[in-house]
């Protein structure tokens, strides 16, 4: 559904992605793990045209994301605004740092989508909002503004901002590493429950305890390329190269318990 | 001090300075829509966009605002554009103010951290959906007080268009004076009617400013 090929990315003369092939299937949870400056958030990024590719395509159900390589001599063509901005809401975003809008409620911070983007009559947005609220167990909190939440209540309305969007895929950049230890578990629960529903998702992620549970495929980044990547099970006990075995050891896989904080249910 | 002359001079000097609030009201609106429009396009990504609302700013600046009123009172008219003094005095005022509140406007709008554009951009709103319903109401509480003070200002700067005989309230006590020469009478009193006017203001923005939401 989500497919990239030969993707790079360089930032004035240092290039962080160095070519890198992934597919993404239907209802996946691909979890993209690795050192930091590794490549994956940058990755993240280009998914959602957050970034602009250097070199090679990102393609949504066969279609370019943010415009392609195809003016003269291999120029960037990007696609309209109206366009990409269309994509995008395909592409749903979580963002480490949550980047709720603090001027809204959590209710409205989740319709605005709707109501302003797919054009949404306001009550009935408001209803789609409701609906994506409850789906992360904050009903009871939608009148409040994003100060009087707590950072997992905060993300959760992240999440929630973007399943509003009905979204085809969603990305999550490290969605747990700005939270408090004990809050770590309510976000990765509902990221639970949505891959168990069968949303599609890409989850640049620490918490490997989440990442042998609930990824369908883990993908291990190191300098700007994929390293390995294969199921769970096998990459954790069984990672073929040296690199992974040693950001492995970093974790104590052996010890796979005290990996995270998060208890599956 | 010639009491009488005060008397005389109040309900006149009064009724002018409804012209002046008619002519601080249309004119602060103006601005204001006008400068919010101005300093959101100079966060334009088109270049060209951004330098012309640049390039205006500078012009704007760097000039007088007398001069800027004759420019569009006696001027303008030569291509077709003539406007009668009231409306000349409206529209110059309200351009001249529009350019320094489009600089507040910008300088406001874009320190808001760059993840509320990101996160605004993500769920699919283009730049300009972002810039108006994520960005420009949370710089609204940086913005109001320097916006207060432009229009307190403009509303002391609608006397420059007795220069083109609009009759306002310091145009009203010129010609007081010219009937009564009396103008320490005169010119203390319009100045006092421009303090109160002036007040009012002031305090009409301290209570918008206690009713923004906090967040």
């Amino acid at each position: 559904m989500l497919k990239v090929e030969g993707l790079r990315k360089s930032f004035g003369t240092t290039e962080v992605l160095k070519g890198v092939d992934l597919e993404i299937p239907r209802s996946a949870t691909v979890v993209l793990i690795g050192a930091s400056g590794s490549g994956k958030t940058t990755l993240l990024r280009c998914l959602n045209y957050l970034e602009t590719p250097s070199a090679g395509a990102i393609w949504l159900d066969g279609e370019t994301v943010g415009g392609s390589f195809s003016g003269p001599g291999g120029a960037w063509v990007a696609v309209s605004e109206q366009a990409v901005a269309r994509q995008r809401t395909r592409i749903g975003f979580v963002f480490q740092r949550f980047n709720l809008f603090p001027h809204l409620t959590a209710l409205d911070n989740v319709a605005i989508g709707p109501h302003r983007v797919l054009k949404r009559p306001k009550a009935e947005a408001r209803e789609i909002a409701a609906e994506a609220l409850r789906s992360v167990h904050l009903a009871d909190h939608s009148h409040k503004h994003p100060s009087e939440l707590s950072g997992g209540q905060q993300q959760r309305v992240a999440i929630a901002r973007s399943l509003a969007m009905q979204p085809k895929v969603i990305l999550f950049d490290e969605p747990t590493s700005a939270l408090d230890p004990e809050l770590v578990h309510e976000v990765l629960d509902v990221m639970l429950e949505l891959a168990a529903d069968g949303m599609t998702m890409v989850v640049v992620t620490h918490e490997m305890r989440f990442a042998a549970d609930v990824g369908t495929e883990v993908v291990f980044m190191s300098g700007g390329r994929v390293c390995e990547k294969g199921p769970p099970s096998i990459l954790f006990n069984n990672p073929q190269q040296p690199e992974t075995r040693q950001f492995l050891r970093f974790f104590q896989m052996g010890d796979a318990n005290n990996a995270g904080s998060h208890h599956v249910r | 001090m010639d009491w009488t002359i005060i008397w005389l001079a109040i309900p006149k000097l009064a009724s002018a300075s409804i012209v002046t609030i008619e002519i601080a009201l249309l004119a602060g609106t103006a601005e204001i829509a006008l400068g919010i429009l101005l300093g959101l396009l100079s966060l334009s990504q088109s270049r060209a966009v951004r330098s012309t609302v640049l390039a205006y700013v500078d012009v704007i600046r760097g000039t007088p605002l007398l001069v800027q009123i004759f420019f569009i009172y006696f001027v303008l008219p030569g291509f077709g554009l003539g406007l009668p003094e009231f409306w000349a005095g409206v529209t110059a005022l309200a351009l001249n103010g529009a350019a320094f509140i489009s600089e507040t406007v910008r300088g406001a709008v874009g320190s808001i951290e760059k993840g509320q554009m990101e996160a605004a951009r993500s769920i699919g709103m283009r730049r300009s959906q972002a810039l108006f319903w994520i960005l420009l109401p949370q710089a609204l509480r940086q913005i109001i007080p320097p916006v207060t003070n432009e229009v307190i200002n403009l509303t002391k700067n609608t006397s420059l268009l007795s220069a083109i005989s609009v009759f306002e309230l310091t145009r009203a006590a010129q010609s007081l004076v010219s009937i009564y020469f009396a103008p320490l009478e005169i010119y203390a009193l319009l100045a006092l009617y421009y303090y109160a006017i002036t007040k009012v203001l002031t305090a009409l923005s301290h209570a918008l400013e206690t009713r923004l939401p906090k967040w």
